[in-house]
């Protein structure tokens, strides 16, 4: 699952520079902006199913809390 | 659960009004510096946006809309029965600036007139309550105005807002004749979810004090606006949208028993280019069958539905055309319709002079 979510989070937010592991802090990604938020909120709805609010969202910080809260939610 | 049917009811004419005043977004860069501007104009894809003046209200871009359409179809005023007004930006707060229109347009005073309080796809709304009066004998042309002006609602220092609504009115000839065929409307609302897109101030819940005016910085981002000023919660807005949308417009098919393949042009509300093309990949839509103006008019709320049909399709809609509405927003509320156009007059979008 882990494997899978980080290419997923790569290809939505089309990374190519590095690949994206899970200690990865996402907002520090040169591809992160307001479109990139928009291109994973698309990502989470389509391969997990999964809306997570701004409110919570703002709480999480690597790729790993990502991941760990889509379990959760899933 | 809000699904419409109806037949035979349709457009006659449709006509759109935008304030003469282009603001041109990579040089909108009055309170942000011109590459954060550059940088955020390019992400959204609108370049141009119509704003109007101190003066000039949504009411008056539909009453210049319906002068030019009555005038072209040689409509007589004593033979409009409604008139139904779209808007979240009215005249005053009472009375409704429908009945002023009714005056002002010189319709006569046997005139329904009233105004619909709804946003993003409230020209569906108004669609529905014009189409079921003229299901009545007795209704035969109602006049359906939808009118924003956005640009008085957003803080130009609030940059999740500032470079994204438009100005806009349009006015739609609605009549009976058998060529319409049959319609179909699904309409949904969520006010639990109401404050993703609000003015929280200036109403009876909040009134207006001088408090409500102050200007605040309301996030980490620096951004600036008051409390009588809209915001939006983009991401939840869109999270929720994402979901909700496709599922209403698989059920619109499912309701009305229509193919898919049939649909001639898909019109969407303007909301940003992301959204839109995320549906397009999500319901595998050919994009030569989705007009957009929001590169040229922003997001202008209600009226964008509307105004992508005048400014992109205009005369194709003089043939038989059928088309998929799909409007969404502020409510939360999103409807979606399917319909037929035959022999649409639609004129050249007309500019209204402002300062």
């Amino acid at each position: 699952m882990e494997e899978k979510f980080c290419l997923n989070l790569q290809d939505a937010l089309e990374i190519e520079s590095k690949e994206v592991e899970p200690g990865d802090n996402f907002r520090d990604y040169d591809e992160w902006d307001s479109l990139g938020q928009l291109s994973l909120i698309a990502m989470l709805d389509d391969e997990y199913g999964v809306e997570i609010e701004s409110d919570d969202f703002k709480k999480l910080v690597t790729v790993q809390d990502l991941i760990n809260e889509v379990k959760k939610r899933s | 659960m809000a699904y419409l049917n109806f037949n035979n009811i349709g457009f006659r004419g449709l006509a759109a009004a935008v304030p003469s005043r282009v603001i041109d977004n990579y040089k909108y860069t009055a309170h942000f510096p011109a590459e954060d501007v550059k940088d955020v104009v390019d992400k959204v894809s609108v370049y141009e946006r119509r704003f109007t003046d101190k003066n000039t209200t949504s009411s008056d871009l539909c009453f210049h809309a319906a002068e030019k359409l009555l005038a072209d179809l040689e409509i007589e005023r004593e033979s409009i029965d409604a008139l139904i007004f779209v808007t979240q930006t009215p005249d005053y707060k009472m009375p409704a600036s429908a009945v002023i229109l009714q005056d002002r347009l010189q319709l006569p005073k046997s005139t329904l007139a009233f105004d619909i309080n709804m946003g993003c796809a409230g020209f569906i709304h108004g669609l529905s309550v014009a189409f079921s009066y003229l299901q009545q004998p007795t209704i035969n042309r109602v006049l359906l105005l939808d009118g924003e002006t956005r640009s008085k609602v957003y803080h130009p220092k609030d940059r999740k807002t500032a470079f994204i609504f438009g100005d806009a009115g349009v006015a739609a000839l609605l009549d009976k004749n058998d060529a319409y065929g049959p319609s179909w409307f699904s309409i949904n609302s969520d006010g639990s979810r109401s404050h993703l897109i609000r003015i929280d101030s200036g109403g009876y819940r909040n009134p207006s004090s001088p408090d409500t005016l102050k200007e605040k910085v309301v996030d980490e981002h620096g951004n600036i606006r008051t409390d009588e000023n809209g915001y939006m919660n983009g991401p939840d807005v869109f999270n929720f949208l994402i979901r909700e949308v496709p599922k209403d417009i698989k059920n619109i098919f499912e309701f009305s028993g229509q193919d898919r393949e049939n649909i001639d042009f898909w019109v969407f509300h303007q909301a940003n280019t992301y959204m839109n093309e995320y549906l397009a990949k999500k319901l595998k839509l050919d994009a030569s069958k989705i007009p957009t103006s929001i590169e040229k008019f922003g997001n202008t709320s209600s009226v964008s539905i509307p105004l992508t049909m005048v400014s992109k399709l205009g005369d194709k809609l003089k043939e038989t055309k059928k088309l998929l509405l799909s409007g969404f927003g502020v409510g939360m509320s999103w409807a979606s319709a399917i319909l037929q156009m035959h022999n649409c007059y639609i004129p050249e979008i007309i500019e209204v002079p402002v300062e």
